[in-house]
Order: structure tokens, then sequence, then C-alpha cells
């Protein structure tokens, strides 16, 4: 019955949306937030008549939270590291966190893992591709 | 109209053979075949990580090379599901059906081989097909005006949506969801900033890059994590001298050819059925008229050699509406249109005449690619096989680091790293709920150039909606628009009935990821 939910989300933010939005420029949004609020209507319609009721539930069967936060810690990490402290630690440290949120990986492989990849993109971003990102900030290399 | 075609293909082939341009078609199907291998990394995420990487590139060598990653990955894509049963790419999911039970029998090598040759001559004639059918229908839309425009491109989006996988309800939805993430930034006519929130960041609009990646990128991070199956290995030896079928198997497998090839070629016309639903509606109909369907499932040859064909044919032919509309028809042309955008260039009718060395050069580069792909594969078998075996705890946090740097890297900012991740949860829930992300990036790149032909053509009709109906073409395209969704609707009626008759007899078909369904 999760459905009914998404569709009242969807709902939602449609009506949200839609009314937001000055005429002229809005015109569009406002539309087609009528139209998303209407399916939204819809799909929650479908999921209510329908006589099977279906228990899967919003979270799939072996939850990995440790993974899910690995995963967005890397890139949040990435961000914040990338912002103070250039390529290098920024590379190594999102690698490093997306590599243990696997069951089977350990903190060595994981380093290893991101020691390669980090000086497998400071040659081909740094040095091939040259993008402007200092590899270390503060550190003239 | 052939002499043209001929000198236009000759003029092409001279622009696909420049060496960095070949380089490039080179890297592109390269890697292509690299990502169709390794189960758990699709064609969708490898050509939004590698659109960054392309800024600084010019046009033809970019587009020539993101294309080759598409159609070299359903290369590899044969080779994963052949072997070890694990679909990595939907098209290739029927594939499995008949190509593991091979592989069981000591014949992998022989179904690779004829996997190859199905192919190529599936590719071969997609192209084909694109040289003689892309121009003539530029001759058809250099007449449209903004009416027909707008109309075409609600036939595309409605294609797109109903017809993939999932429930057609939630893919409209999606799709609109898609347009209105498309219409972040500033309005086009009044400069106006929608929806930004007071985002400064997003005035620009959303990046297609980071939905791209968030989408088909994190989301998919997300979902498989400690999620996938470990790989077994024990079938899948297989050397050169292998993969050369036996006469008898060629010919049990050549007419199989040709039949997918022309149902690939027929699915690719209609907007939204790529190459999935291609090689399911070839293999069905193989399985139909062949005198013995009972072998079907247990190892025939020919039903691997029909949906292989049709696949590649209808992956080829995939780039007509694309290129000579601008109108995609799935997710991977979508991110190819965007591309193109990106590159300065204008998608539509005028891009064959405008961009002569474009179009000609891919066509010309599909060939070369073609060819480059069946020399790659052939000899080099036992390295893609080696492949296989590396873990997916290896794979994805490299692609992490290749999607926030590639993210990073297309602005030299770090704001849309973060809108990224922030789409990638979004893109992770909606999964959840059941819906499918595909119709969201055909939806944002449709979107603000659907707004502005729509506004263009009231305004030329002074806020007459009556001028949809009275344009000939653009009162057809409405009604087919109009046919589809009755269809889904007289579908969605009988459905009780259809479930209760033949769920059964379907196919049991293997499970694939869900990014993968998009392409």
């Amino acid at each position: 019955m999760l459905l009914v939910g998404a569709g009242a989300a969807v709902t939602g933010s449609g009506y949200k949306i839609g009314s937001l939005a000055k005429m002229g420029p809005g015109f569009m949004p406002v539309m087609l937030g009528i139209v998303l609020a209407f399916l939204g209507i819809l799909i929650a319609g479908t999921a209510l008549g329908s006589p099977k009721t279906n228990d899967t539930t919003f979270l799939p069967d072996h939850p990995q939270w440790f993974g899910w936060l690995c995963i967005l810690g890397g890139p949040i990490l990435f961000i914040i590291l990338g912002q103070y402290g250039g390529m290098i630690p920024a590379v190594f440290v999102c690698v490093f966190v997306c590599a243990i949120g696997d069951k089977t990986a350990t903190y060595k492989s994981s380093a290893m893992l991101a020691a390669g990849v980090t000086l497998f993109g400071v040659l081909l971003f740094h040095y091939l591709l040259s993008i402007p990102f200092p590899l270390l900030r503060g550190v003239n290399l | 109209m052939i002499s043209t075609a001929v000198t236009d293909l000759w003029y092409g082939f001279g622009v696909a053979l420049e060496p960095h341009n070949l380089m490039y078609c080179f890297l592109g199907v390269l890697v292509g075949n690299l990502v169709g291998v390794l189960p758990g990394m699709g064609p969708v995420a490898t050509i939004s990580i590698l659109l960054p990487l392309t800024f600084g590139m010019q046009p033809v060598p970019a587009i020539l090379m993101l294309s080759g990653v598409y159609y070299g990955a359903q290369y590899g894509g044969a080779i994963c599901s052949i072997l070890l049963n694990l679909p990595c790419h939907p098209p290739h999911a029927v594939t499995c059906l008949d190509g593991f039970p091979l592989t069981k029998q000591g014949k992998g090598g022989t179904a690779l081989g004829i996997t190859i040759i199905a192919a190529f001559i599936g590719a071969s004639f997609g192209i084909t097909e694109m040289i003689f059918l892309a121009p003539f229908l530029v001759k058809m839309a250099l007449e449209f005006g903004p009416a027909e425009v707008s109309t075409l491109m609600l036939v595309g989006l409605l294609a797109g949506s109903t017809l993939a996988k999932g429930s057609p309800l939630k893919g409209i939805a999606m799709t609109v969801l898609g347009l209105l993430v498309g219409f972040v930034g500033s309005d086009i006519e009044t400069g106006q900033p929608r929806f930004t929130f007071g985002i400064t960041e997003l005035y620009d609009g959303v990046e297609i890059i980071a939905l791209a990646l968030g989408l088909f990128g994190i989301a998919e991070f997300i979902n498989s994590i400690n999620n996938t199956d470990t790989v077994d290995m024990k079938y899948a030896r297989v050397g050169i001298s292998d993969m050369f079928p036996s006469k008898a198997d060629l010919k049990l497998a050549f007419w199989p050819m040709i039949r997918g090839t022309l149902l690939g070629s027929l699915c690719a016309l209609i907007p939204g059925t790529g190459p999935t639903i291609a090689s399911f509606v070839s293999y069905a109909t193989e399985k139909k008229i062949s005198k013995t369907p009972e072998r079907f499932g247990h190892g025939a040859i020919e039903g691997v050699a029909c949906p292989e064909a049709s696949t590649h044919s209808s992956v080829q032919g995939d780039f007509i509406p694309t290129m000579s509309l601008g109108i995609p028809g799935d997710t991977v042309m979508a991110l190819l249109l965007g591309a193109l955008i990106i590159h300065g260039i204008v998608p539509g009718p005028q891009l064959i005449s405008e961009h002569a060395d474009i179009f000609w050069g891919l066509i010309a580069s599909f060939w070369i690619g073609n060819i480059l792909l069946v020399i790659l594969n052939v000899p080099m078998i036992g390295l893609w096989v080696k492949l296989l075996s590396i873990p997916y705890r290896y794979l994805y946090p490299s692609a992490i680091f290749f999607v926030c740097i590639g993210v990073y890297a297309a602005n030299n900012d770090m704001f849309q790293v973060g809108e990224t991740l922030a789409i990638g949860v979004a893109g992770y829930v909606l999964l959840r709920l059941d819906f499918h992300p595909a119709p969201i990036l055909l939806g944002f790149v449709l979107g603000p150039r659907f707004e502005e032909n729509f506004r263009r053509s009231l305004l030329i009709s002074r806020g007459d909606l009556m001028t949809f109906i009275e344009h000939p073409i653009s009162a057809f395209f409405l009604m087919i628009c109009v046919l589809l969704i009755a269809a889904q609707i007289y579908v969605w009626l009988r459905k009780p009935k259809v479930l209760a008759g033949e769920e059964p007899t379907g196919p049991e078909s293997p499970t694939t990821r869900y990014s993968e369904l998009a392409g």
C-alpha cells in the first residue's frame, strides 16, 4: 500500500510546484503540475482499487544501512575534502569509504583499491586531462 | 537518391577515418565492450561518466566515442549472458535462455561465434536502414513548423513512457516529472528563474550529467551493494578455436538471423521500443515459427542468433529518429542528444544538412566500429572472459570516483556533486516505489524544447489551441497520441483476463538490474 503514499507524494509536489510559478513563464509548469497531480491520483486510485494487497515493504529484504551510508558518505567526503583538501585526499577517502561498504571488503583491500584508483585518477585527470583541481591545496605539486 | 547517399557515405568515411576520430571511435567501442562484459556496469552509466570528459573535445569524435560505447556494450553483453547466464544488459536477457544451455553443453564458443556473426549482420542492416531512411525523414521533417514539432515530441514522450517496462501510468508520471525538472532554471523567454528555490546554482538548470549519474549511477550502486550474485565461472572457458561455428550451425542460424534483423529494424522505427523489446519479440516469433519449438530453452542455436541480430539492428536503427528528428527513443539516445546539445549542436531535422560531418561520420563510424568490435572480440575472447571475474566490490568504488570527478570536472563546481547525490537518493526512492527512472531523462532532455515549440506555436496562432488540429501533420501526431493512450486503457481494462491466461506460458526471464531496463 506504499503506492498510495507515492501517489500522495507525487500529488503534493505536483500542486506545490504548480501553484508556485507565475503565469507566463509559469504556464507550462502549472499545466504539467496539474497533469502530474492527476496522474498521482490515478496511480493512487489503481493501487487502492486493485484487490491484491501487495505486502512489499519500502525497504528491501536486507537493508544495507552500512553500505548505503558508505556510498553516500564517500561523495559527501569527496565534496568536503575536495573543497578544502584537494584532489588526492578527496579521491582516496571517497573510494576507501565506498569500498568498505561491501560486506566482503577488508580495510586493507579497500585501502589498496583506493590507492590504486587515486594514482590512476591523478594520472588521468590531473596530468592527461589537466582539469583545474589542485592535487593538494596549499601545496604546489 | 542512391548516388547521393553513396557520395555522402564516402564523405562520412573520410571523416570517420581521420586518425583522431578513428582513435576515439576505437576507444568508445573498447570501453563499451568492456562495460558490456562487466556485470553491474551499463552503457547508460558509462556514457554519462564519459560525457564530461568529452567537453574539451571536438563534437565529432565526442559523439563517435559515446555512440561506440552504446553499440560496443551490446557485443560485450552477449558474452556475459551466454557464458554466465547473467543478463547484464536487458536485450541479452533472452540470449541467456538458449545461450547458457549451449555453454553447458560445451558449445559456448559456437554460440559466441554465431552471436558475433548475427550482430554484424544485424548492425549492417540497421546502418543501411539509417543511410536511406534518415535523409528521407529529414526531407519530411523540414516542412514541420512549431506545432508539428511539439506534437511529434508529445508522441515521442508518450511512446517512450508507455511502451517501456513497468506500469505505463507511472511511466507517464515519470516523464512529466522529467519535464518539470527540465524547467528548472531561467525561463527561456523572460529569464525569470523557476523552481530554483532561491539556490543560485540552480539558475542554469539541472545539469544533465548530474541527473543521469544520479539516476543511473548513484541510485544503482545503492540498489546493488551487497546484492550482487557471485559469478559462477565454471563454464566460462573459451578459446578462439571454439568460436568458428560448423556449417550445420550456420545453416540453422541463417534465416533466424535475417528474420531477427528485419524485426529489429522495425522495432527501431517505433519510438520507445528499443533493443530490449526487439529481442524479446524476435525470440518469441522464432519459437513460434520453428518446427521444433521444444528445442528452445535447451540450447537452440536459433534462439541465440535471432535475438542477437535483432538487438543489434535495432541498436543501430535507434539512432534514426534521434539524429533525423531530434526525438530520442530511449535513455541512451536521450543522453546522446544531451551530448549534442552540450556541444552546441541543435538536434533536429537541420542536423544532417548543417552538421553533415557528424551525421555521415557517425554512420561510417558505425561500420568501422562494428568491424573493430568483431576484431576485438574474436581473438581476444579469452581476455574478455577473464574480465568477467572482476568482483563488484572493486568496481563500484572506482565507478563512484568517476561519477564524482566527472560531475565536478563538468563545471568545476562541487555543488553539482551534491546535486548528483540528492538525485541519486531520490532515484533510489522512486525505484523502490516501482517507478522506473528512465523516462525522467527522456522528459528532461525534451522538456525545454517541447515548451519552446509549444509556446511558439501558440504565439503564432494567437493562443488558439485549434492550431494543432488544423495542421494535418500535427493532427496526425495527436491522433497517434490518442491511439497510444486508448491502447493502454484497453490493455489495462483487459488485464485481469490476460494475466490469468498468459502468465504461466510467458518465458521465465532472468531478472535484470533496474537501470539496465532503461537501455
